[in-house]
């Protein structure tokens, strides 16, 4: 039997991503690739294999799936209820899935973006030189039920491992520097907007969110005639009526409306897993400050791998799974692995 | 090229992000800024800096995206200073094998109902916006916002008219739109606050295909006008009608 993932429900809008596509921005492409990169990279560490390799992003909520053949799994990001078969499944964890075992995922239980990894990797076709499907571009489209996802050949055996469960999925503080359109905006209005609480606007998606506040917008008067100029991930965009937009992974190329400051790559997978009606806050951060984080967040991409631990039944290890149930409120006999 | 405007602007490099940089050829869009950013971008390609991952041309700026760990902010400045110090990039040539196409488009109509609008703000009837638009050959000054999207111009100077405040929810592939001077042709439908005042049936990315962008920088468009009937005559064909000619 060909080595596959049946797709038999799944959430509206869930895709296949690997870290996206460099190179065609000239031609109007966004990098895309997994809206959480550090969940990408755990993926592959817990399962010892390649960060290029292609996983499914459930947004909000997962699915339920049936292996065609023995594989390995692993589940990163946002925090879901998980079973195989039944029985609860840890997350930020990898495991074995049987022929014919039936692996349930259900809703977020903070954050916005899960991943299911298989071992080898989802072998979906390569465009443009990467298999991460760009809904904006109209590159691939979403996974859709009754689909079937060809998996590529494991190499590795290991299963069982975790990885201590991060902070990263309730919103918080967000580092950003400073762009060369900060200066559109005058200083009274930056440190409004560094003073301002957002809101997550429930349509977020993976080209960007709009940032919900109380009070006035953070329009610029030389905001409506300017050249349509480059974009990248993290980019704050405010539209004419006043209104930020945190700009993502799909986002397009070059816009016009000018951008108030830029989120730090360290920080993007904090703001992507801010879940709906979650809160963020926004502080500019100095070019060193901002290179320290880059240097810190590489590292730890670099160590990933060295903090898998084996999943075992073991009291002290359970509180830690459990640690992340408990911190966000919800009981811990809701929590999917409590029998673990 | 005009000596005295190419002087006029000293180019400009400014942090993008942490991790870009952007390399700025004028603050408002004319021919040699242009030139020099499309001629730019493919200098700074060639240069193979380590640690520069992408690098693509704007209207009249580059961007140039790096690994900020790796590679110094100032170190990659000084790289980029003494490759603009090589030449006057603003009286760079355009790209080779350029194009001119003229492409049916339906003006107005259900089909791009803010032609009225937009000759409005032009301070023009509708019946003088169609044929100044109808009229200019306009050429590609760069793709962007999404796959194989042109950004043309320039219009005549009354179209240098504002974006919308308010976003338009969605217009379809293939929406012509109007702002600053400048029109934007939609490879895919979505939200903009540039005004709908042409429709045509052009497919500008095929993901699928070998070529799958149409339009490259220099190519030269005229949107000729076209009932609804012929667009719909032309549904099928992913060159939308268009006619298409080498400039020599």
């Amino acid at each position: 039997m060909t080595r596959a993932l049946n797709v038999h429900r799944i959430a509206p809008g869930a895709t296949v991503q690997d870290r996206g596509r460099t190179g065609y921005r000239a031609f109007g492409v966004s990098c895309g690739g997994a809206a959480d990169r550090l969940a990408l990279a755990e993926g592959a560490a817990l399962l010892g294999q390649s960060i290029d390799c292609a996983a499914l992003e459930l947004p909000g909520s997962g699915g339920v799936f049936e292996a065609t053949a023995p594989l390995r799994i692993a589940l990163t990001g946002a925090p879901m209820r998980a079973q195989m078969d039944g029985a609860p499944l840890a997350w930020s964890a990898s495991h074995a899935v049987p022929v014919g075992a039936r692996i349930e995922i259900g809703g977020a239980l903070a954050g916005s973006y899960g991943y299911l990894h298989v071992g080898g990797g989802f072998q979906t076709p390569v465009r443009l030189g990467a298999r991460s499907v760009h809904l904006a571009a109209g590159i691939g489209s979403a996974v859709q039920a009754q689909d079937v996802l060809p998996v590529a050949e494991d190499t590795g055996t290991e299963v069982g491992l975790c990885l201590p469960q991060d902070t990263r999925f309730e919103g918080g503080m967000l580092r950003m520097v400073e762009s060369f359109q900060t200066g559109f905006f005058d200083p009274p209005t930056r440190d409004r907007f560094a003073q301002t609480i957002f809101r997550r606007d429930a349509r977020a998606n993976r080209m960007g969110m709009r940032l919900e506040s109380e009070g006035a917008g953070f329009s610029t008067s030389e905001g409506l005639n300017i050249l349509s100029e480059s974009i990248l991930p993290g980019d704050i965009q405010i539209t004419g009526d006043g209104t930020p937009y945190l700009l993502l992974v799909e986002s397009q190329t070059t816009g016009g409306y000018p951008r108030l400051g830029t989120v730090i790559p360290a920080d993007l997978p904090r703001a992507v897993q801010t879940p709906a009606g979650g809160t963020m806050r926004f502080r500019f951060v100095s070019r060193d400050e901002a290179v320290q984080a880059q240097r810190r967040m590489q590292d730890h991409l670099a160590q990933l791998s060295k903090l898998c631990r084996p999943l075992v039944r073991d009291p002290s290890q359970m509180r830690e799974l459990l640690s992340y149930q408990l911190i966000s409120g919800v009981t811990a006999g809701d929590a999917p692995f409590s029998e673990e | 090229m005009d000596a005295a405007i190419s002087k006029s602007f000293e180019p400009l490099i400014r942090p993008a992000g942490l991790d870009g940089v952007l390399v700025s050829f004028g603050d408002a869009l004319t021919e040699p800024a242009n030139r020099a950013a499309l001629a730019f971008a493919t200098e700074v390609e060639k240069a193979g800096i380590d640690g520069v991952e992408d690098c693509a041309p704007s209207l009249v700026s580059v961007f140039v995206q790096f690994d900020p760990v790796h590679l110094e902010f100032e170190a990659l400045v000084d790289r980029l200073e003494a490759l603009l110090r090589d030449r006057n990039w603003f009286d760079a040539a355009m790209p080779e094998g350029r194009r001119f196409i003229r492409v049916p488009t339906v003006y107005g109509t259900d089909l791009a109902p803010q032609l009225d609008e937009a000759a409005k703000a032009a301070g023009l009837s509708s019946e003088e916006a169609i044929t100044q638009l109808a009229e200019s050959r306009v050429r590609v000054q760069t793709i962007g916002f999404a796959p194989g999207q042109p950004y043309l111009g320039l219009l005549p100077e009354a179209w240098d008219i504002p974006r919308q405040t308010a976003l338009t929810k969605a217009v379809p592939e293939g929406a012509l739109v109007v702002a600053i001077r400048q029109l934007v042709l939609f490879s895919v439908s979505s939200p903009t606050g540039w005004r709908h005042v042409g429709q045509t049936a052009l497919k500008l990315f095929r993901p699928d295909s070998d070529t799958p962008f149409f339009l490259r920088p220099g190519d030269e468009v005229q949107f000729v006008p076209a009932t609804p009937d012929v667009l719909k005559h032309h549904a099928d064909d992913p060159n939308g009608g268009a006619e298409i000619e080498a400039i020599r």
